[in-house]
């Protein structure tokens, strides 16, 4: 069918096969941060954004994304840079491979929630696995980087 | 592996309808999708429900209605649900998976396809809901749920009567974010129990026992007793059977205890 | 020791790349062009192929071909990456007539896209005579049905395994008399312990892809921990000359011991040589979890006999490990069940470890961080938490009395000497981290809830002594700055990190004047592989003994060009200068280009090698709060302590995360990570939504300590991180639940449901 999704501002004006996956549509057109982990809709790896509001890619229809705005982590390149730097302060990324839909999810969750607890933070996070780092590293980054709020003082294209 | 062959927004329910009917051994509504891809299943045309407008939650004439297309997030965080009912549904979703899975997972899709560990049928059933379907009419979530799928109708909306209940959710997991081993969840109003055990592992049920117990003043022990031996229940790869069986009386008994103290 | 850049919590050098989401990984850069190859695998655990009918799905449009047990070539090969000859059993065809466990391969397709592909898998017609398996492995030994009955099953070594009986291998290793030891003993613990095959679990799941190049060689590009061996045993089993395989490495997302062994690259590997085409394999998640490697389910007994003051005079312990329907890894894994428990309890001791290792017909098992040890640290420390409780003392302190003592020979680790050890200040560390004064044995929080502690203490190794290789070229480019060319394989580890610190720190320059590459076999300087907790200790060796040659080629070349007599140059990391008139002078950069331009050239590079003799072993105490809910059964970490000595932490962020990581992986095998098979030997936790590992919320914020020792052998004084760090929960948890409830789980994992039923 044909579809018009918006990725990162980028209109896609496409014919795409009827059961592709939003996942798949966005690798497909150069979206490699977008990573599949799992079949079952468990694993949080390929979280994008539906109009602002993160979702599992893996399982979206791309044809429901038809008229859509999608973000990826290529759309926040740099307020994802930032909070990357927050993750590589604490070697937290280890092998990486969870780290765009993990930071797909934390700044979904700045934009959600105002000044949430800790216990919240990790509610909202839980959808996210890692099998490298034990979630530690993880949670010192997000505090020092909750704490420094940089995304009051930088601006982000 | 599945395959779409046509897929379809329609512009009304009366159109989406018209479409299943043509065929519905080989026709999908698509819920959340969130586990479209498990199965393995020749969709010939798939009926997308999401530019319906289902997506709505609404308190009106004493009733909350709720769309087929709410997210389970809407559950977990709309204003009007938080509020009610001790915050019942937010409870029983809150763990499922995670905010990007309940972002797509929908009502709708829970409950029409009544799966045995569904935290949304075990907390719906201890409210007074009921299922708007666009054939079938309202008809109480109960009966719903004890008639087979009827896969030539579209689940429209859920009402929930608007009565104030109080309510608790009570459940155990292996996982933080797995399926329930056991779920109970427990409402009261008026000196009227509801008594609902899911993940058995089969679906959802009410104990009537465990609600004549808490009625009769028996207090919320017997009542997880009775709940624990009214219903059955299974083994699966997440518990046995006994195991089962021991947790209903538990999580029963402290899902009442909970209401008693939010009634006092 | 003054240091730079070693000890220093430096930031992975890929951290920029990898959070930003760069397309670093191997399916990120896949030819376009590429075939999609998928394996249509057995639904039977033991089948004999009567037919396969491919005709018509040959036909279907997109289709380049079609391979089946004819199609292979006969050679016998084991997909374990290790040393040549490797230690694992020859026992596999590419594809065989015989399929010896659910998802074993019975035809590879490839074709233009995913559909035509999946079209085609639909209309292979296979016949199977379905044979009855032998799925639990205690009852494969001697059993009627054999996994491995052909004639052409092929050992490098003799090591006492005997396929007509299902024995992959048996042995022993014994020093005194256990019996008598046992007899004399106050008190002895005789107890049985099982662990199951948990799944390694890195999120980026197996993938290659491969291509002729110009030369038509097999180019093949995959996510492996093994490069060269993945070399060799792919020109091995496809019948080629070595020299015709080249094997490259991009970033990995996460292996754990998973690509210590070949998985998917002889399938498309085939294909290209087949149809000289790209081809590529991308495994879903329920095939990395129903076909490939996992950890060896054992079971461990054990007796260990100590006197009424606590010192152990015995430890007797048996193994029965399963190795699934293949060998990899099997014959070595069992090893390290007795060798990495026993020596922390066998100074004063006489020990005996005996052990068998059998197929059955499950999934074979493999490399998965801990490699045995993790299986015998649950039952050996378990064993002693039990001992503890008999002796009527304090775990931590029966420990402490027993423990090896540096500079004696460790008669139960190959009896190589103890070199450096800090486990006693690791121990005492962790108690006070944890409160053990206060909250020891239990705590009652409310009236159904009570908080139990637990520990267990446990070692690795270094490398495997004498066998482990790593090389390193380091190069001096002009403009001055340097190449360091590794075979080690990063797996998101963070090597590349760690070994351009002790570059810097050898060179003494920053960071910034080091470049690390992935590997590729064509241009990298050998090395075994990142497996074995090898890379830091005997890479990080070869590192050492590389930049300090370089640094003397550096003084030596600026010499000649300064005209003074070598010895009386000097290499400060920026200039090399007279050190009697300093102001005779030149530049790195300078010298740099004057090596590579104009007469008298030199370009400058160094190459080490590196092996060390003994594996010096890294320790770890471990400390689990466990609060139990006593109604429900429900346990959950609250909080979790592990103190590691892995001798000089060259990184410390690094080092932290690998052993949080480490011990939420252990915590996940205790209480979460089963893996079951339905009767038919179907396994049935083959999804991240039926094989739990632990999410955010499931964990504790876990808290890791250093006690750093002084490692001799080691390059500035480090030993190993990577696999320590998983052994201690199992055992620590159990301990915790036991002191919260009163109920001792044998067997992993530890449910609420065994809980709560053992408390009846």
């Amino acid at each position: 069918m044909k579809v018009k999704i918006t990725v990162n501002g980028m209109l896609y004006n496409k014919h795409i096969p009827n059961d592709m996956m939003l996942l798949d549509f966005l690798r497909k057109y150069g979206y490699v941060s977008v990573k599949r982990g799992c079949d079952t809709s468990n694993c949080g790896l390929c979280t994008v954004w539906v109009e602002g509001k993160p979702v599992l890619s893996c399982s979206y229809p791309a044809a429901r994304a038809d008229g859509k705005n999608i973000t990826t982590l290529e759309g926040v390149k740099e307020e994802a840079a930032s909070f990357g730097r927050y993750m590589t302060a604490q070697g937290a990324e280890q092998c990486g491979y969870c780290s765009p839909g993990f930071i797909m999810a934390v700044l979904a969750m700045r934009r959600e929630l105002t000044d949430p607890t800790e216990e919240e933070i990790a509610h909202y996070l839980a959808g996210n696995l890692c099998r490298c780092s034990g979630y530690a590293g993880q949670t010192r980054a997000l505090r020092a980087w909750m704490h420094d709020k940089p995304w009051e003082k930088e601006v982000y294209a | 592996m599945y395959t779409i062959k046509t897929y379809v927004f329609p512009e009304s329910l009366a159109e989406a309808d018209e479409l299943l009917q043509r065929d519905t051994r080989n026709t999908a509504v698509l819920g959340g999708c969130c586990w479209l891809k498990l199965g393995r299943r020749r969709i010939g045309r798939a009926i997308d429900l999401t530019r319906l407008g289902l997506d709505q939650i609404e308190v009106k004439d004493g009733w909350l209605e709720l769309g087929a297309c709410v997210t389970l997030r809407q559950l977990e965080t709309h204003p009007e649900l938080t509020c009610r009912f001790d915050n019942l549904l937010g409870q029983a979703v809150s763990h499922i998976v995670g905010v990007q899975f309940r972002n797509c997972a929908t009502l709708g899709g829970s409950v029409f396809s009544r799966f045995g560990f569904s935290d949304v049928t075990c907390a719906l059933l201890a409210l007074d809901a009921t299922v708007v379907l666009y054939r079938g009419g309202e008809v109480p979530l109960e009966t719903f749920l004890g008639s087979p799928i009827a896969f030539d109708d579209i689940l429209v909306k859920v009402r929930i009567k608007d009565d104030g209940r109080r309510a608790a959710y009570q459940s155990v997991r292996r996982s933080s974010t797995d399926f329930p081993i056991l779920a109970a969840a427990v409402s009261c109003l008026e000196g009227k129990w509801k008594v609902s055990v899911g993940a058995r592992p089969a679906r959802a049920m009410l104990s009537a026992q465990a609600a004549a117990c808490l009625e009769a003043g028996q207090g919320p022990a017997a009542a997880g007793e009775a709940a624990a031996h009214e219903l059955t229940y299974g083994s699966d790869l997440r518990a046995g059977a006994d195991y089962r069986r021991k947790l209903a009386a538990v999580l029963v008994r402290r899902a009442a205890q909970t209401c008693m103290e939010g009634n006092r | 020791m003054n240091l730079k850049f070693v000890n220093q919590p430096i930031p992975k050098l890929d951290g920029a790349a990898l959070t930003g989401g760069k397309g670093v990984y191997t399916e990120d850069m896949v030819p376009r062009d590429c075939l999609v190859v998928q394996v249509l695998r057995s639904p039977h655990a033991h089948a004999r192929i009567k037919s396969i009918r491919k005709d018509a799905a040959s036909r279907v449009p997109g289709i380049s071909c079609i391979l089946t047990w004819e199609d292979v070539p006969q050679i016998r090969y084991t997909l374990a990456g290790q040393s040549y000859p490797e230690p694992s059993p020859y026992d596999r065809y590419i594809l065989e007539r015989t399929v010896r466990y659910v998802g074993d391969p019975v035809a590879i397709v490839a074709g233009r896209d995913k559909d035509c592909v999946a079209r085609a898998m639909r209309m292979i017609q296979v016949k199977y005579e379905v044979l009855e398996p032998v799925l639990d492995f205690e009852t494969a030994l001697d059993n009627p049905v054999v996994v491995h009955p052909e004639e052409d099953w092929f050992h490098h070594y003799e090591d006492g395994g005997d396929p007509k009986r299902n024995l992959v291998c048996t042995g022993c290793d014994a020093h005194g008399d256990v019996e008598e030891a046992l007899a004399q003993c106050d008190v002895v613990v005789d107890q049985t312990y099982y662990t199951k095959a948990n799944a390694q679990a890195m999120m980026e799941t197996f993938r290659t892809y491969t291509y002729l190049d110009h030369n038509r060689r097999l180019n093949v590009v995959t996510s492996t921990q093994v490069p060269f061996h993945c070399r060799r045993t792919i020109a091995h089993a496809l019948g080629l000359p070595k020299g015709m395989v080249r094997v490259v490495k991009p970033r990995i997302g996460g292996g754990f011991g998973a690509k210590q062994t070949l998985v998917s690259e002889l399938f498309p590997a085939l294909v290209t040589l087949r149809t000289s085409k790209p081809a590529k394999i991308i495994y879903t998640r329920k095939e990395s979890f129903q076909a490939s490697n996992s950890r060896h389910q054992t079971r461990v007994h054990v007796r260990v006999g100590a006197m009424k003051d606590g010192t152990i005079k015995a430890v007797d312990m048996h193994a029965l490990s399963n190795a699934g329907a293949y060998g990899e890894h099997a014959t070595t894994t069992i090893g390290l069940v007795g060798h990495k428990s026993i020596p922390l309890y066998a100074r004063q001791a006489a020990f005996r470890f005996s052990w068998d290792v059998v197929y059955t017909h499950t999934m074979a098992a493999g490399a998965y961080r801990g490699y045995g040890a993790t299986q015998g640290c649950f039952a050996m420390e378990s064993a002693v938490n039990e001992l503890a409780e008999k002796l009527n003392m304090d775990p931590a302190r029966l420990r402490l009395m027993n423990l090896p003592h540096v500079g004696e020979n460790m008669a139960a680790y190959y009896n190589e000497p103890l070199t450096s050890c800090a486990l006693p200040q690791c121990i005492e560390t962790g108690m006070e981290m944890i409160g053990w004064k206060e909250n020891y044995p239990s705590v009652r929080v409310d009236d159904h809830t009570v908080r139990g502690l637990g520990m267990a203490v446990t070692m690795q190794g270094s490398g495997i002594s004498a066998l482990d290789t790593a090389s390193v070229t380091i190069k001096l480019n002009d403009d001055g700055y340097y190449t360091l060319m590794i075979g080690a394989t990063d797996m998101g580890t963070g090597c590349d990190t760690i070994l351009a610190q002790m570059a810097a720190e050898v060179l003494n320059c920053p960071m910034e004047r080091i470049t690390v590459d992935g590997v590729d076999t064509d241009h990298s300087p050998f090395d075994t592989g990142s497996y074995a907790s090898s890379t830091t200790y005997v890479t990080g060796s070869a590192v050492v003994k590389a930049c300090t040659e370089l640094r003397e080629k550096i003084a030596a070349e600026g010499a000649r060009r300064l005209n003074i007599h070598p010895e009386r140059a000097e290499f400060d990391g920026d200039t090399v200068f007279d050190r009697t008139h300093p102001e005779t002078a030149i530049t790195l950069d300078k010298l740099a280009q004057t090596l590579v331009a104009g007469v008298g050239p030199q370009w400058l590079t160094a190459t080490a090698s590196h092996c060390s003799p003994t594996s010096p072993p890294p320790f770890m105490a471990g400390f689990a709060q466990v609060e139990v809910d006593l109604e429900t059964g429900v346990a959950k970490v609250v909080d979790y302590v592990g103190v590691v000595d892995c001798g000089t932490v060259v990184n410390k962020n690094l080092a932290r995360v690998q052993a949080e990581g480490g011990i939420a992986q252990g915590i996940g095998m205790a209480l979460l990570e089963d893996v079951n098979y339905d009767p038919k030997g179907q396994m049935v936790n083959s999804t991240f939504m039926t094989y739990k590992i632990p999410c955010r919320t499931d964990l504790p914020e876990i808290r890791v300590a250093f006690e750093e020792s002084y490692e001799p052998n080691g390059p500035f004084g480090a030993k190993s991180i990577g696999e320590v760090v998983i052994n201690t929960p199992s055992p620590a948890i159990a301990q915790a639940v036991y002191n919260a409830t009163g109920v001792r789980v044998r067997s992993l994992p530890i449910t609420a449901e065994k809980i709560l039923m053992g408390m009846e």
